[in-house]
């Protein structure tokens, strides 16, 4: 099976039903995304596919073959994507392990909604668990990230 | 590499010219509440900092990053001694050796929100010394007096002249290091007490940063263990046919804590698992039922005996004399960690050497439980301390569960495993903190203040049957299970009180949990001065402040969370306002929360103020943080979390069932750091223990209804 994965075509040998988050993980050594639960409740393994924030714990491989998959990995050459530049200059991070996650689900929601509230953030990063509790600065973070958009785009 | 062969490459570093590295000595000051702790080992030279010809500074870090930011906190220490850019800073985590054994505890270990004040001496004087080599060295080259050198931003100078650290390092490694340094007043700070931003950011936000369950290397294998469904469980026999027929698994072994299916990679795995058929002896365990442990801690709590923690004067007759009695139950469930990293431990067996890759804060027992099972030498089991998905205390078992089962396991297959635990182990799997109950009961006099209390905790000790409880239970009584309650500043001014303790066993695994005892003795003991307040007719704020009259630092924390919270005002409409201080870990830290309730009854927490003195603050980015999270992980356990047992089963799984705060629940937290000269604290738990307090006295505040029971639900 190929897989576009950040930008390169990837040959794996995997069956069907195998959870595209094993199958990067695993098979192809892509372990920015990670684990957490296993049945979509904490948005650990979110990537995105075509652009969309997903699960990858609970789509199977077989779903994405020809689609575009990225992880944190391609999110941007060198980290320095808003999202990635709001979390450096907001210290959002503490263990670490959820910010693959979290930071993938906000680059989509800002993809979408470059204007994001309160409101839009809650519903965009609700799904993604951080046990540290870094709630208070990702949404922060958010915000700030929109703010850097802007400036670029101008 | 193994410890040794990390030693035998820093002295060839040495020859080789690579860079200065510095030879330390542990200092024999400990804090004076660890002086029970054993007796430190002879001093063993080693590695805490290491200056490149490159210019990087690298620290040594004797403990876990697992959130905390100690990571940034002790390479602040290193560089404000040693005068070099920040830009310059490195950190690695040091390997498992008696010399990064916790200064205050004498073994290596990450945990009680030491590991700032523990090394805040051992960390700055490393810096020191290494600064004073350096100087040493570029003195030499000058052929001037050493005193009349300067240094700043990795530089020697003499005012005309001057050496990079990268320069100087080859010089200066061949002096020899100085008998003693003098450290920098407080005044001379630059990077500590400054808001410093993480050094471990770039590599958490890129995917780069390597936790346990990342290890790959060739050769690896993942496992996964079928575990007894209730705790204390053993196999009695079982098939692996069908296990063994999943595409991918290899081997099919058993192991102490149950059997363990060996694959290609962690699907396989858990195909073959699921395809597992197991008979369980399940023993003693499978009689377990929550509900009814509640009930008979409610008896234990009303009848007599117990082991008693504290005592003065006579409660039983001061409660009869008492104008007025105030008594009241509270309790709170077991409770998972449930870190976002699943344990996780990676191990690889060759010749009489054993390899360890694992999120762990406990490198010290782990080392020598892992000798013990791979039949090595602990000092030929290397560890290599990768960054933990979170801790909370999860990560330091006396027992070595995670680290211990995948040796057994690595051992039983032959092969290098590395065994990840799936949600719903790591939700089941037992080392919870323990179900506790209060039992209060308060005399008071004409004024309400409180004359007589009669306190009886019950709950399994978390250090019975562990190897520190000869050190650390001291005639029945696990200082964990009433830490808040007989050290309390209240009851200091109670004429008549006595604290008594029972401690239940059972099969199940507990350990310590966020802030540990202060879990529940915070939320009892501030929910109980709260009722006496609101008995008093008297206000919440100044009912405490007329109690904490002898504890400076708790009514200033008090008094500041109070103002910033605008206590006096009227909150907006349909918002009440609670308020708890407590004391743990050396630190104080006083809370108002400010609630609602929303038409389905849940409790919405919109904004914590909160107040802490932790004494001296390194580093005050660090300190929001630590509180923001702290407060986060301690309203989980207010709002949702909750593992209830059943048949000796614990009925919740995953996230699903097993709820915690989201970002939508999360309320602002305003954090404002007390200016203290007090002996400094710990800050990774002390936010924890008064969130549930202060929350349920808000809610009481709004509805008139007390809630004595964690999770807190509404009528």
């Amino acid at each position: 099976m190929k897989l576009l994965v950040n930008g390169s075509v990837r040959e794996v040998n995997a069956p069907a039903d195998m959870p595209l988050l094993w199958v990067l993980r695993d098979l192809l050594n892509v372990t920015g995304v990670k684990y957490g639960c296993g049945m979509a409740q904490c948005g650990a393994c979110t990537v995105h596919l075509d652009g969309q924030a997903v699960r990858s714990c609970v789509l199977p491989v077989s779903a994405v073959a020809g689609r575009k998959v990225t992880t944190i990995e391609g999110l941007s050459p060198d980290g320095t994507h808003p999202v990635q530049q709001a979390w450096a200059e907001i210290d959002v991070v503490q263990c670490g392990y959820c910010q693959s996650g979290q930071i993938m689900s906000a680059a989509a929601l800002l993809a979408e909604n470059p204007a994001p509230t309160d409101g839009d953030i809650d519903v965009a990063l609700s799904g993604n668990i951080c046990r540290c509790g870094t709630y208070q600065r990702i949404r922060e973070a958010v915000h700030r990230a929109a703010a850097l958009n802007k400036r670029v785009q101008r | 590499m193994s410890p040794l062969s990390r030693r035998e490459v820093l002295r060839s570093s040495l020859v080789s010219g690579a860079g200065l590295f510095i030879a330390f000595h542990i200092p024999s000051k400990a804090r004076a509440a660890e002086a029970a702790a054993p007796k430190k080992p002879p001093p063993d030279p080693n590695a805490f900092v290491r200056v490149a010809p490159d210019g990087s500074v690298t620290v040594l870090l004797a403990h876990s990053e697992m959130g905390q930011g100690i990571w940034t906190g002790l390479a602040m220490m290193v560089a404000e001694e040693l005068d070099c850019d920040w830009s310059q800073m490195r950190v690695e985590h040091a390997p498992a050796a008696p010399v990064y054994a916790h200064p205050a505890f004498g073994i290596q270990m990450t945990g009680g929100s030491t590991t700032t004040w523990s090394e805040f001496e051992r960390y700055r004087t490393v810096g020191a010394m290494a600064r004073d080599m350096l100087v040493r060295a570029a003195a030499a080259r000058w052929r001037t007096d050493p005193k009349k050198l300067q240094t700043a931003g990795g530089f020697v100078t003499d005012g005309r002249r001057k050496l990079s650290y990268g320069q100087l390092a080859q010089a200066a490694q061949a002096l020899s290091p100085p008998r003693s340094v003098a450290l920098k007043d407080k005044s001379e700070w630059k990077i500590l007490g400054k808001p410093t931003r993480r050094l471990d950011t770039p590599e958490k936000i890129n995917g780069k940063a390597q936790f346990g369950i990342d290890v790959q290397f060739d050769g690896l294998r993942t496992a996964l263990v079928a575990r007894s469904p209730v705790f204390g469980g053993t196999v009695k026999s079982f098939d692996a046919a069908k296990a063994k027929a999943v595409p991918g698994v290899e081997q099919v072994v058993q192991v102490p804590s149950g059997v363990a299916v060996v694959a290609a990679n962690f699907w396989s795995a858990k195909l073959g698992r699921d395809a597992l058929r197991i008979d369980w002896s399940e023993g003693p365990g499978a009689s377990v039922d929550s509900s009814a442990l509640l009930q008979g801690y409610r008896a234990m709590a009303k009848g007599s005996g117990g082991a008693v923690a504290a005592k003065k004067g006579d409660a039983d007759v001061a409660l009869l004399a008492a104008k007025k009695r105030v008594e009241a139950e509270y309790d709170v469930p077991y409770l998972a960690h449930a870190t976002m990293e699943p344990m996780n431990c990676t191990v690889k067996l060759e010749g009489n050497r054993c390899e360890i890759w694992a999120g762990t804060q406990f490198q010290g027992m782990d080392q020598m439980t892992a000798a013990k099972i791979a039949g090595v030498p602990p000092e030929h089991v290397t560890i290599h301390t990768m960054f933990l998905g979170g801790g909370f205390g999860r990560r330091a078992t006396p027992t070595s569960d995670f680290v211990s089962e995948a040796v057994h396991v690595a051992k039983a297959a032959g092969v290098p495993v590395k065994v990840v635990w799936t949600r719903e182990d790591d939700t089941q799997g037992g080392y919870y903190r323990p179900l506790f109950l209060h039992r209060i009961e308060v005399g008071v006099d004409g004024d309400g203040a409180p004359v007589a209390w009669r306190h009886g905790i019950v709950g399994q000790s978390i250090l019975a049957g562990t190897p520190f409880e000869k050190m650390m239970v001291k005639d029945g009584i696990d200082a964990t299970s009433v830490e808040g309650v007989t050290d309390s500043p209240y009851l200091e001014s109670v004429g008549s009180r006595r604290i008594t303790l029972h401690s239940p066993r059972n099969p199940v695994t507990v350990l310590w949990w966020r802030s540990v005892g202060n879990t529940h003795t915070a939320f009892a003991m501030e929910s109980m001065i709260d009722e006496l307040a609101w008995s008093a007719g008297r206000d919440p704020v100044e009912y405490r402040a007329g109690l904490l009259k002898a504890s400076p630092r708790h009514l200033r924390a008090l008094k500041l969370a109070a103002e910033k919270a605008g206590w006096g005002d009227s909150p907006p409409k349909g918002r009440a306002r609670g308020v708890a201080v407590h004391e743990s870990f050396g630190s104080i830290v006083a809370q108002v929360a400010e609630v609602s309730v929303d038409p389905d009854k849940s409790i919405r927490v919109h904004k914590v103020t909160c107040a802490v003195d932790c004494g001296t603050a390194i580093n005050p980015l660090g300190i929001e943080a630590q509180v923001q999270g702290a407060i986060a992980y301690g309203l989980s356990a207010v709002l949702y979390s909750e593992l209830t047992l059943k048949n000796g089963r614990v009925e919740q799984s995953n996230f699903h069932d097993y709820r915690v705060l989201r970002l939508d629940d999360m309320p602002t937290v305003s954090v404002h750091i007390v200016e203290s000269d007090a002996k400094m604290g710990g800050i990774g738990e002390p936010a924890t223990a008064p969130i549930s307090a202060a929350v349920a006295n808000a809610v009481y505040a709004l509805t008139r209804q007390r809630l004595r029971s964690l999770p807190l639900r509404l009528a």
